[in-house]
């Protein structure tokens, strides 16, 4: 028993260091308290700032500042301030939904590659390249495209295409930690194969799955917000991509309709970015040293 | 293992995963709810049950599916992907009109963030606490962080918009007359505003990790080796360093080629540029499956000829690379 408790307890302690080394680093302090920022805006704004991101409230293009529109409004006179509010929450949730979905994938494949090896390996690698093959981008708008342009479909496209790199990371992390002498004592003890990969080497090998799941949060943002400016979404959802997607032919009479959109998108990708960069440093130390 | 045969393999691997792509293409159109019988349909306006039946039965809808999969992947192999019905063209025709296009941004974009990138790393790399450090990170983050069709539309408010120097959408101007020089000019000045669009990213990526390896390598022994027989700096990094530098980014590169294709559409759609994500996005628009499935087809196959000719690269700037398989 005290066996599958050992990595449970070593990973404590790196974990307060880790902290202490992330606190350290005021570019990613700075990029959590924006997201946490941008999550509260986006769960509590829609109510404290009421209205209806769709209903048209003043005369078209009016400009920010001007008649109480703090950001102004858009082509069909909508209040954009009401609009990013609500746009935050589809960014987020499509974000971190399909961030979970591309780990999920990811480590299950890469963790069934990197531990069993041979023919496993072999075949999930293979699907892996085949994966990689495909422009992500495309791929995932033939998805939407042929199977609808929901936000569970949204979400699965992106988790369908972006797992490779998990995928990846996590068969590499595999196929060095299992030789490790502590996962062999295991081993040689009759621990099963599911409890080892899961209890004994999944917890050590985590720490550079959480940096690329933290990035992966960005990129799926990133992500949908490309498909909705396409028009490849949810029309009954606003989102910050298709602010931009619907007011792109009105840039010569209102470019804040484009640009403000598009500085919410860019903030909370540069502050999971930041957070990214400081989780790397935090828990994988050796690294940066090169 | 010869170079011959390595590269024999490849392409036989190669085959099997184009080969592997249009099957899920096929299985994609099977399981999607419409088929081409609903879509002609409704370009005509609606049909009776009668009609469609008929029509299934042209197209061969009315058989099992490993018969239809195996016609598929017959007609792919004698280059045929297909019939547009929304453009009332075959889509092999349809893909070749587009593709030159997409290539000439995509290979122009590759080659421009490469050379900068490399540039950049470089000379960040040679002064890590200088001001072009700082710009390669700040950079980095930037591209890493604005989506690029954003980045798009920026750069085509300041440099179309607001400074009216460049055109604001297209690929030639056909008002203008002339010979071939004129032409090729006047496609350059539409290439600017995309070109440099897409490449902000990878450029960000690029200069990043070349940074990064540069300074790595310059830490090395027989870079200290160089500098004790006297050569100068510049010598020393642009002759010794740079190309034991180079492998990780070529390799960053190869990596990238899906990427650039996703990141085409993007910028193609934002500059109305002919190519193969315009088409994309039109034809997917139009729900007209066959063309969006070639077009899948013909990126696939984008990327893996892209693969293949980085490791061919990588195979002669760096031997070790041969030498472990």
């Amino acid at each position: 028993m005290s066996l599958n408790q050992e990595p449970i307890d070593v990973a404590r302690s790196p974990f307060s260091e880790a902290m202490e080394m992330f606190r350290k680093n005021h570019a990613a302090v700075a990029g959590l308290v924006i997201l946490i920022l941008i999550v509260l805006g986006g769960i509590f704004g829609p109510f404290i700032y009421q209205g209806d991101p769709f209903e048209m409230v003043w005369a078209p293009f009016s400009p920010p500042g001007e008649e109480g529109y703090l950001l102004g409004t858009d082509y069909l006179g909508r209040d954009l301030v009401s609009m990013i509010l609500h746009g935050a929450r589809v960014s987020i949730a499509i974000g971190v939904s399909a961030a979970f979905l591309t780990v999920f994938i990811g480590i299950t494949v890469g963790a069934l590659a990197g531990y069993y090896k041979g023919w496993v390996e072999e075949i999930l690698m293979r699907v892996t390249e085949f994966f990689q093959v495909l422009p992500t981008l495309l791929f995932s708008m033939v998805i939407v495209a042929l199977f609808g342009a929901s936000l569970p479909m949204i979400t699965l496209a992106i988790g369908l295409v972006s797992w490779p790199a998990v995928a990846r990371i996590t068969r590499s992390e595999f196929l060095r930690i299992r030789e490790l002498e502590y996962v062999m004592a295991a081993r040689a003890s009759g621990v099963r194969n599911w409890k080892l990969i899961f209890k004994v080497i999944l917890p050590n090998a985590l720490p550079p799955i959480i940096v690329q799941a933290a990035l992966m949060v960005g990129s799926a943002i990133l992500f949908e917000a490309g498909l909705s400016f396409l028009g490849l979404t949810d029309p009954n959802v606003v989102s910050w991509g298709q602010i931009i997607g619907s007011n792109r032919q009105y840039i010569l009479d209102a470019s804040y309709t484009v640009t403000i959109p598009g500085v919410a998108i860019f903030i909370t990708v540069l502050a999971i970015s930041l957070v990214g960069d400081g989780l790397n440093d935090a828990l994988n130390p050796k690294l940066r040293q090169r | 293992m010869n170079f011959v045969s390595i590269i024999f393999q490849r392409l036989l691997y190669a085959a099997l995963l184009l080969t592997a792509v249009l099957v899920l293409n096929f299985s994609m159109m099977h399981l999607a709810p419409g088929d081409i019988a609903d879509t002609i349909a409704q370009a005509n306006g609606g049909a009776d049950a009668e009609v469609m039946e008929q029509i299934r039965e042209d197209y061969g809808l009315d058989q099992p599916f490993p018969i239809q999969l195996a016609k598929y992947v017959g007609g792919v192999l004698s280059f045929d992907l297909g019939y547009s019905f929304f453009y009332n063209q075959p889509v092999t025709t349809l893909i070749f009109e587009k593709l030159p296009a997409t290539l000439l941004l995509v290979i122009t974009s590759q080659l421009l963030a490469l050379v900068v990138g490399v540039l950049l790393g470089v000379f960040s790399a040679r002064n890590p606490k200088g001001a072009s450090s700082y710009f390669v990170t700040l950079f980095a983050l930037f591209g890493y962080s604005a989506p690029v069709f954003w980045t798009g539309i920026l750069l085509l408010i300041a440099f179309s918009l607001k400074i009216p120097i460049l055109p604001v959408a297209g690929m030639r101007d056909v008002t203008i007359e002339g010979g071939f020089f004129i032409h090729a000019l006047d496609i350059a000045r539409h290439m600017v505003l995309p070109v440099i669009t897409l490449s902000s990213i990878f450029l960000a990526l690029y200069s990043r990790l070349c940074r990064a390896s540069m300074m790595e390598v310059l830490g090395s022994d027989y870079i200290r080796t160089a500098k004790a027989k006297g050569l100068s700096d510049a010598q020393v990094t642009y002759k010794h360093a740079l190309k034991n530098s180079m492998s990780p980014v070529v390799t960053l590169a190869g990596i990238q080629f899906s990427a650039v294709v996703s990141g085409a559409v993007l910028v193609e759609t934002v500059f109305s540029w002919p190519g193969l994500g315009s088409l994309a996005l039109q034809s997917i628009v139009a729900r007209d499956t066959p063309t969006i499935l070639g077009i899948l087809f013909f990126s696939a196959l984008v990327v893996i000829v892209g693969n293949l000719l980085t490791d061919l690269v990588l195979r002669m700037i760096d031997p070790r690379v041969g030498s472990k398989g």
